[in-house]
């Protein structure tokens, strides 16, 4: 299955990364190749199998709602590019408002 | 509206964030209010390599419950997801949320209609998902403060059955009720508890398609969402009655120049790439969790106003006040136990003492007059100790300083006059001192008999008996002495 060069546009696009014109050949071959290799899987019989969410056999792992510690604040922004006044200092975002669902 | 009728049809997504001690995947305080940037953060909010989320059960629980009173089911099968989308407020570059397989679906409140009679909103889905950071944006820069990111966050999605902004408001003022019922939020709008967004479309009445749906987002106040919502209807229906077409996009609310501008269109909307979340284990909810956590739920509103209509004879309106907060709703019991006069508390509850609420901009949980209070002042207007007017004064002071009435009474010498004998004598003396006026309400000037009643409480400052001063008045106006 090959993925065209938009295909590659759009993927770099949502993963934020800026590809050359090389890069963009390089990868839609790359890409394609995975998703080549990933159709074996089409020719398993799963008629008999039903869709699930894990391979794991457990389920309800959860803790109690209980507090505890977090970190100190120099550690939490020792590895940061840039930071102001206790918080993490980014480039302006600009396109939407803060809020996300 | 122009020429022809147009029909509103509005679907409303809310977010409520859950009041867990910690946040939803990990151990960090969820209290992030009054909290320093980045003070409430660990690897997991940070999204380091290597750490994991843990579910937190009192999140899960809490949502169940939201869901059993919404009457939504259950899922038996619950999974996360993972929503992708690249922005600072979220380190990881996804949000852990729900898409397939939500905690509860299929549900409905009650809210009144626009013809004044109960109507049902379905809930199409409640489901459990993690805050997002906080940004702040300065001087070409935008700050990130993790603190918010991972606070357990319910959405809650209806379908688009509201048909004006006045039920799209009852819906959500329903909902907040609900949550603070169950006390599983503080559903504070203005402190962003509790978020709304809605979306909308207009259509010619008798149109069977639907029209261009917009949405309009970060309504973060109850009058938003109603100033939104019909400043949104307006401007489509111009549009239409102009032979032009609504554009879909998303919409934000500008609440000082009171109108909507465009946040985003729908052609770079996010591919969110959902798939089940793998540092998560599915949920299996049993029936017997469910129940037990049925038998946790309190009265709710719906059913406590239909109690208040049968054992205290409140119509539905007033009823609703009442029951509207559950703390409102039981301090009235309360006060109505100690003195069983549920129209009569009704009366004090909702004049005096909701004006006083609303002025000092406080709950009643702070409010310094207790129901038994109300019950003895009351019992004083009853025995004739004081009267209505007295009362009233008598209830300001107790309201400033949570005083007993009774001590209120003694203490400044209220106590009402009844003694026919000394009010005899006022009444006596006024009448002696306004010829003119005795004259003209004998002449049929009627109306004078409220002024003679000003007099006398006038001169017994406000203390007399007002039914036996009504009484002796009569007889001596009427009469000829």
């Amino acid at each position: 299955m090959a993925l065209s060069r938009e295909d590659v546009e759009h993927v770099a696009w949502l993963a934020r990364l800026a590809l050359t014109e090389e890069e963009i050949e390089r990868f839609r071959e790359h890409l394609s190749a995975i998703l080549e290799y990933a159709r074996m899987l089409e020719e398993v019989d799963i008629s008999d199998v039903s869709p699930t969410a894990t391979v794991l056999p457990m389920r309800n792992v959860m803790r109690d709602d209980e507090v505890r510690p977090s970190l100190p604040r120099d550690v939490v922004l020792a590895n940061a590019p840039d930071t102001y006044e206790g918080y993490f200092r980014v480039q302006a975002v600009l396109d939407t408002e803060d809020e996300e669902g | 509206m122009g020429q022809r009728e147009y029909e509103v049809i509005i679907g409303m997504e809310v977010h409520a964030q859950l009041l867990t001690r910690s946040k939803m995947f990990c151990g960090c305080s969820a209290d992030y209010v009054d909290a320093p940037p980045n003070t409430h953060v660990c690897p997991v909010c940070m999204a380091l390599p290597g750490a994991l989320p843990v579910i937190n059960r009192a999140a899960v629980e809490a949502t169940i419950r939201v869901g059993l009173a919404l009457n939504c089911e259950i899922a038996p099968f619950s999974v996360f997801a993972r929503k992708n989308y690249f922005y600072p407020d979220l380190p990881k570059g996804y949000q852990i949320s729900q898409y397939e397989l939500p905690l509860t679906y299929n549900g409905w409140v009650e809210i009144e209609g626009n013809d004044g009679q109960p109507k049902r909103v379905r809930i199409r889905r409640a489901h459990l998902e993690e805050d997002t950071g906080k940004l702040v944006h300065v001087n070409g820069y935008s700050l990130v403060d993790l603190n918010r990111a991972g606070v357990p966050l319910l959405e809650i999605v209806s379908e688009a059955d509201m048909r004006s902004a006045e039920e799209a408001h009852r819906y959500l003022l329903k909902l907040r009720t609900i949550l603070r019922y169950l006390g599983v939020s503080t559903a504070d709008m203005e402190k962003g508890a509790m978020r709304c967004e809605a979306n909308l479309s207009v259509r010619p009445r008798g149109q069977q398609t639907l029209g261009t749906k917009v949405e309009i987002k970060n309504l973060n106040s109850f009058k938003a969402v109603r100033d939104a919502i019909t400043y949104e209807v307006k401007r489509q229906i111009a549009i239409l009655e102009q032979g032009g077409t609504v554009e879909q996009v998303t919409l934000g609310w500008d609440e000082h120049a009171g109108r909507t501008f465009v946040q985003r269109t729908k052609e770079e909307a996010h591919d969110y790439r959902y798939f089940p979340e793998p540092d998560l284990l599915p949920l299996e909810i049993s029936r017997e969790w469910v129940e037990s956590l049925r038998a946790t739920l309190p009265e709710l509103p719906d059913a406590k106003i239909q109690r208040f209509m049968q054992t205290y004879g409140l119509s539905r309106k007033e009823a609703d006040i009442i029951a509207v907060e559950r703390e409102v709703a039981e301090w009235y019991e309360t006060a109505v136990a100690a003195y069983p006069h549920p129209r009569e508390v009704y009366h004090w509850l909702t004049g005096e003492i909701f004006r006083y609420l609303n002025e000092a901009n406080i709950p009643i949980t702070a409010m310094k007059v207790t129901p038994d209070a109300l019950a003895e002042l009351l019992r004083l207007v009853e025995d004739g100790t004081i009267n209505r007017n007295t009362a009233k004064s008598v209830l300001q002071e107790m309201l400033a300083t949570g005083q007993r009435p009774r001590t209120i009474v003694d203490a400044k010498g209220l106590a009402q006059v009844s003694d026919e004998a000394a009010l005899r004598a006022v009444v006596d003396e006024i009448i002696a001192a306004h010829p003119d006026e005795v004259r003209r309400y004998r002449e049929g000037k009627k109306g004078l008999f409220g002024w003679f009643m000003g007099q006398v409480m006038r001169a017994t400052r406000g203390k007399a008996n007002p039914a036996t001063v009504k009484k002796l008045l009569s007889e001596r106006l009427e009469g000829d002495g």
